[in-house]
């Protein structure tokens, strides 16, 4: 098997010579460092490390998938499969005028409902507020979620989404990658799908693996 | 030569294996000749109880226990003096390589569990921890390296095992930041004159190196496929 470079923390990655930092790295005079294990990418413009592993930390404008974990006075506590649990205000969640003192909101998403929904706010203390208002969020009736590391949904999603549509077409499911690392399915071939996700998560920093892909669902 | 036919900058054999704990966002185990260590690291994750949350760091945990049969006669149970000091002092030795202002009010435990014990316990363990911190995708600096020295019959020596720990003259636990080139730990126990300190902590910084080479290979291994 062929695999991608692998960095180690505090492994030197190149000068940085104006370049953009993006994650997974840290800077020591001119000199830029992997702050994790992971795949590092240096082009001209920028200088990252995409991690290998990891807990997700919400970035405003993420879609993620998560589960009402509490219904409270003015929105729901929602896991988003990360240290830090978001919160869903009431205004972010319904369009219509509801008298708030009469309602019990567990009417629109009760504990163990699952929605897609956006990442809207961010502090610096990492308090989290999740909206909504957006195309695609939704809430998710019936199929399974799966957890896979956060950091892989991009490969697994693949360029132009080209891995996604590929497993969904060939085993004919509704797939749903949440940039949190939570993917939820529904449909007929489910296994399918999930041995496909999971073998794509395993070996997301091989060369060649779309091929791979492509022969498993044959 | 010493009583296991070892040079004096000599370290025991040395095993590191990944992922032996499947419950934990990632593990190691370390031996060092008999000294068995295993290591789990766990976050950053919600860190309870909520007054322990820091609103701009993250918070490190670390427990270092010895099982009650690692050793020659039964260890009682449950932290002790010792062992709650070795937790502490692990956890300043760790502290300096994460960047734990990337998770204010989280937390990360690392937990050490020493199965056999043959003297360098928590050098072991550091080096155990570093590889399952590293190994869970936690952010650092750099790993942290980890080994004794000592002196025994006036001699120097790396790497001390059980008995040699019992009758040196003096021992001392060192780990680093070896690319970086920073101590992050030196506790020492007996009497060594300034040079035979500064020699220590010379032949300290070449073994760490050589540990650091086999951390390196193994974490890469992980991900160099079958």
């Amino acid at each position: 098997m062929k695999t991608k470079e692998i960095v180690l923390p505090g492994d030197f990655i190149d000068e940085r010579e104006g370049r953009k930092l993006d994650t997974g790295v840290y800077l020591e005079g001119n000199k830029v460092f992997s702050k994790v294990l992971g795949i590092s990418r240096v082009d001209e413009n920028e200088i990252s490390v995409i991690a290998l592993s990891g807990a997700y930390i919400p970035k405003v404008g993420d879609k993620v998938i998560g589960v009402i974990s509490e219904v409270e006075i003015s929105g729901w506590s929602v896991d988003i499969n990360s240290p830090y649990t978001a919160f869903l205000p009431f205004s972010e969640a319904v369009e219509e005028f509801v008298d708030m003192s009469r309602t019990d909101l567990s009417r629109y998403f009760d504990i163990g409902n699952i929605i897609y929904c956006r990442v809207s706010k961010v502090t610096k203390n990492k308090v989290v507020q999740v909206s909504m208002d957006d195309m695609s969020a939704k809430k998710l009736y019936g199929g399974i979620t799966l957890k896979v590391t956060p950091t892989k949904v991009p490969r697994m999603i693949g360029r132009g989404g080209s891995m996604i549509s590929l497993i969904k077409t060939k085993t004919n499911c509704e797939i749903i990658p949440g940039q949190n690392g939570v993917v939820w399915i529904r449909g007929e071939d489910k296994t399918k799908a999930i041995e496909t996700i999971l073998t794509v998560e395993k070996e997301s920093h091989t060369v060649g693996l779309t091929e791979k892909i492509e022969g498993m669902l044959a | 030569m010493r009583k296991d036919d070892r040079q004096p900058d000599q370290l025991r054999e040395i095993k590191m294996k990944l992922d032996v704990v499947t419950a934990a966002n990632g593990s190691a185990e370390v031996r060092f000749g008999n000294t068995v260590a295993l290591a789990a690291a766990y976050g950053p994750r919600t860190l309870f109880p909520r007054h322990l949350q820091e609103s701009e760091a993250c918070r490190l945990r670390c427990r270092y226990n010895m099982a009650p049969f690692s050793v020659d006669e039964r260890k009682s149970p449950g932290p002790d003096r010792r062992s709650v000091e070795i937790s502490k002092v692990i956890r300043l030795s760790l502290e300096p390589t994460i960047f734990l202002e990337d998770f204010p009010r989280a937390g990360i435990d690392g937990f050490i569990e020493i199965i056999q014990a043959d003297g360098s316990t928590r050098v072991t363990g550091i080096n155990a921890l570093s590889l399952a911190l590293a190994s869970a995708g936690i952010p650092m600096k750099d790993l942290v390296t980890a080994c004794s020295v000592g002196k025994i019959d006036d001699t120097l020596v790396v790497d001390l095992n059980g008995e040699e720990d019992n009758n040196s003259q003096a021992d001392m636990a060192f780990a680093m930041l070896t690319s970086k080139n920073l101590v992050t730990l030196l506790q020492m126990d007996g009497i060594l004159t300034k040079d035979e300190l500064m020699e220590l902590l010379n032949t300290a910084k070449s073994s760490c190196e050589k540990i650091y080479e086999m951390q390196k290979s193994v974490l890469k291994e992980k991900y160099s496929g079958e």
